[in-house]
């Protein structure tokens, strides 16, 4: 059972298509993160669910009700969807207490009350809303959006990059924040981004989308460590594409022989993904690289940027694996992001180890 | 040689240290204060006149059955063309910014060509047409036709200037179409409606050409039906005084209605661009309404002006009398509209900038002067420079200075509005960059507002070249503008002789009106 249905969606600009026909199911209650690089077609979906544009063809359904096929349309005022826009869109003429209560009847039962209690939902003081929308934060500007937006208790949520203009750390918290608040509320919700850790951690479904059309569809965790192809690995965080031959389920690629992840049917792939965290450095003093153990890799510390956190270096690899084609399989340096406590030093040789699988990429 | 070099740097330093001191002194206000003391003059000359008068005089001028006559004549007149020309103007603005209607950028266009068409001819027009035009609903009808591009042009740039995302914001909120444009587009469209309003009511006020020629009597035509018998007497005088009074009265609800709040976009990034409505099986009845405004504010002035042209035959056009006004009216009109467009610049920047009661006050006393008929700020001029220096009277100086008074209300309008959308913090982040505060503010904001300051400009040189009574009484001895000459011959009943000075009137205010056009377009970014 899903709540919004989305069939062969399709949208033009003139000679532009913005939406190349899309499919998209999104369960009751659960939160849906629509990630792209800018001008991909997230934004102009959005409105198309908002009612604020007429498909091109396709069909919208929302629990059953049709907004939008071949027949008929449902213009935005009558769909009960909420939306939350990248910069709030607050009435500037208004205050925020009138902003809050737009949606409400201007008699409606306990408006005040109401207005009070949405505020306090959201996190404002409510010495806040005798003010206007020029005198608040960004990311006050963002709360008061969004408690306008639940004053009209919408089933579905649309979130337009609403966290993009917001600071680091205040992105991280107000994500959390809205992200709890909308889960207890029970509201089915979209959030349309361009930053792919921001639709990782926000959303139990999320649609890579390119060029007006979904790459992958899937929780997060697949799609982070099965992507189906290298813009998805890529585009989702840092990726070592291999190229690798597939032999009896196992890949054959300049790390050694890796295990598959029961991808090994795509036997066209001929690249597998290593995500760089699976990628173990360990330092080796006295390694006699001119003659290794069978099996075992070295490499040597090219480049060491410590950024905080994390550093990245870059390995160049000493020796090549045990099977005889290896060496021509054998590619450029890795460039690994660690953590940045203890990371090997320029020079310095490592053993190279790799855990779990590997993940055949389908051709594109 | 190196202590020499210190030196040099020392008094480098100081120099620029009390260069920065001077620089702190609040430019801006000090030239607000000083154009609003010049616009103070025709008032002043006002209120010296009651005092000389004496009050028993005054009372008897003041309260007579004449005067209230004058007052409702006035009174119906502002309160019947201000609302339609609003409706008017809102309906065409709609129509081609919001809506799908075919040739929206024509009929755009056509909606602010009526500017090119001086108020008088457009009366002149209507008359010669149907003869027996007179009164009340005659003023309301030519008044509504003469003005209503005032609104139009700050309304339909404040249209294409809304953000959009706030129209999609209410609709998810519930909100149909029609309360949509009522809770959130027209309270944006507050501040064009309020300038805009207040423009029209202060033209009907200082009119003295249009209802001259349907014999509707107000203040004004009552004020230079008086000086032109008794030259500087009383009566005139007091009768201005009343019309101040109605000026303060207007400027005092335009304040109130305006308020004092924020409508330029909160948030960043730009505004995407507003969709149009489909108007389905409305467009035929849509496009009736640009047509009669185009037919009643455009179509009778050529057919009136091209039937007398035709009468006239080539008699009519006397080439050098003609071109001799031509020269002295552009002149006079781009001398004018600079000096008018530069005086506003510090009082336009203070009421978006610094706003206050005292600047407040200022800009009142500005509008104040700009809103008197012409015939008074002359006639305060004329007295002026007669009395206190005579080497000045009847001079380039004196006429220029007249037209920047006379016509800087225009120049401050359109100013303000483009100034109110130029971001504060483009300024701030100029002077963060190390610009002095005077180039910070050339840097950006008036840089941002120069379409807005070309359209007041524009909009003034129209003014002045469609001037007439101030013109009559302070332009130099021999000179004979446009408008001047069209007056002589249609009041001679010549108006053959009159139609190509209309003719020209016309041709040489399009170009400015097309100006004005594609500035307003610029101006949101397109």
């Amino acid at each position: 059972m899903s709540l919004l249905e989305l069939r062969g969606l399709r949208k033009n600009y003139g000679p532009v298509t913005a939406l190349a026909g899309l499919d998209l199911s999104v369960a009751p209650g659960s939160r849906t993160a629509i990630v792209g690089p800018s001008g991909c077609g997230k934004t102009t979906l959005l409105r198309l669910i908002a009612g604020f544009e007429a498909p091109d063809a396709g069909s919208i359904a929302l629990d059953g009700k049709i907004f939008a096929n071949d027949t008929g349309f449902v213009p935005a005022h009558l769909r009960g969807v909420g939306l939350v826009a990248q910069d709030g869109a607050l009435f500037p003429h208004l205050s925020i207490a009138e902003n809050i209560g737009f949606g409400l009847g201007r008699r409606a039962e306990r408006r005040n009350e109401r207005i009070t209690e949405l505020a306090y939902i959201v996190g404002l003081d409510s010495r806040m809303l005798k003010r206007r929308p020029h005198e608040l934060s960004g990311g006050q500007q963002q709360r008061v959006a969004l408690a306008r937006a639940l004053a009209m208790k919408p089933r579905l949520m649309l979130l337009d990059e609403p966290f993009s203009a917001l600071d680091t750390g205040l992105r991280a918290s107000m994500r959390k924040a809205v992200a709890e608040l909308l889960e207890t509320a029970g509201i089915t919700t979209i959030l349309v981004t361009h930053d792919q850790s921001e639709a990782l951690s926000f959303a139990d479904q999320v649609a890579v989308m390119r060029e007006g059309a979904f790459s992958q569809v899937g929780t997060p965790r697949e799609l982070y460590f099965k992507p189906r192809d290298r813009m998805v690995a890529e585009f989702l965080g840092d990726a070592l594409v291999l190229p690798a031959r597939i032999i009896d389920g196992c890949a054959e690629t300049s790390l050694g022989r890796l295990a598959l992840d029961g991808s090994a049917e795509r036997r066209e792939g001929g690249r597998v993904m290593l995500r760089p965290e699976q990628v173990v450095l360990e330092r080796e003093t006295k390694a006699d690289t001119t003659a290794p153990q069978p099996g075992v890799l070295y490499g040597e510390v090219m480049e060491a940027e410590f950024a905080g956190a994390t550093s990245t270096v870059t390995v160049k690899l000493l020796n090549s694996p045990g099977f005889p084609d290896a060496a021509a399989i054998s590619s450029t340096p890795l460039v690994l992001r660690r953590a940045g406590v203890d990371t090997p030093a320029v020079g310095e040789t490592v053993r190279i180890r790799v855990t779990g699988f590997a993940h055949v990429l389908a051709q594109v | 040689m190196t202590s020499s070099y210190a030196r040099t740097d020392l008094e480098g330093t100081v120099f620029a240290g009390r260069r920065a001191r001077r620089r702190s002194v609040p430019w801006m206000a000090v030239g607000a204060v000083v154009v609003s003391l010049l616009a103070l003059l025709p008032l002043g000359f006002v209120i010296v006149a009651v005092f000389q008068t004496g009050w028993t005089t005054v009372a008897e001028l003041v309260f007579r059955p004449r005067v209230g006559e004058l007052m409702i004549n006035t009174v119906l007149l502002v309160m019947l063309t201000v609302p339609l020309s609003a409706a008017a103007a809102m309906a065409l603005a709609w129509l081609t910014e919001r809506s799908d209607l075919p040739g929206a950028r024509v009929w755009s266009w056509l909606a602010v060509a009526p500017l090119a068409v001086p108020a008088f001819v457009h009366s002149y027009a209507w008359v010669t047409l149907i003869p027996g035009m007179h009164g009340l609903a005659a003023g309301v009808l030519i008044s509504v036709i003469a003005y209503f591009p005032f609104l139009y042009l700050p309304i339909s740039a404040a249209l294409r200037r809304l953000d959009p995302a706030l129209e999609d914001a209410a609709s998810s909120l519930g909100l149909s179409p029609a309360n949509v444009f009522f809770r959130v587009v027209l309270p944006q469209l507050r501040l064009a409606l309020c300038g805009g309003g207040l423009l029209v009511a202060l033209h009907l006020l200082a009119e003295y050409g249009l209802y001259g020629f349907i014999r509707f009597d107000t203040f004004t035509t009552a004020i230079v039906d008086q000086f032109q018998s008794t030259f500087n007497g009383p009566a005139a005088n007091m009768l201005a005084g009343v019309l101040v009074s109605c000026c303060l009265i207007l400027l005092a609800v335009e304040m109130m209605v305006r308020g004092q709040e924020r409508y330029a976009r909160v948030g960043s990034g730009a505004a995407r661009q507003p969709r149009r409505v489909a108007l389905g099986w409305m467009t035929l009845p849509c496009l009736l309404v640009p047509l009669a405004a185009a037919a009643l504010s455009l179509g009778v002035p050529i057919l009136t002006v091209g039937r007398w042209l035709i009468a006239g035959g080539t008699e009519v056009w006397r080439l050098d009398e003609i071109g001799l006004a031509l020269g002295q009216t552009l002149v006079l009109a781009l001398l004018g509209g600079l000096v008018a467009t530069v005086a506003a610049i510090p009082m336009a920047w203070t009421s978006i900038r610094a706003p206050g009661r005292l600047q407040r006050l200022l800009e009142g006393t500005n509008y104040i002067s700009g809103s008197l008929p012409g015939a008074v700020v002359a006639l305060a001029l004329v007295t002026i420079t007669v009395r206190a220096i005579p080497a000045l009277y009847q001079t380039l100086f004196t006429i220029v200075v007249a037209y920047g008074l006379l016509f800087l209300p225009r120049a401050l309008v359109s100013l303000r509005a483009s100034i109110a959308q130029a971001p504060v913090e483009l300024e701030r982040a100029a002077s963060n960059l190390g610009r002095p505060p005077l180039k910070a503010l050339w840097a950006t904001t008036i840089r941002l507002s120069a379409p807005g300051a070309a359209a007041g400009m524009a909009l003034s040189a129209l003014g002045i070249t469609n001037e007439l009574t101030a013109t009559q009484m302070l332009a130099p001895n021999g000179t004979r503008t446009l408008a001047m000459a069209f007056w002589n011959y249609s009041g001679e009943i010549d108006y053959a002789a009159a139609a190509p000075y209309a003719a020209i009137m016309v041709a040489m205010s399009l170009p400015l009106t097309w100006l004005l056009y594609v500035q307003s377009k610029r101006m949101a970014g397109r």
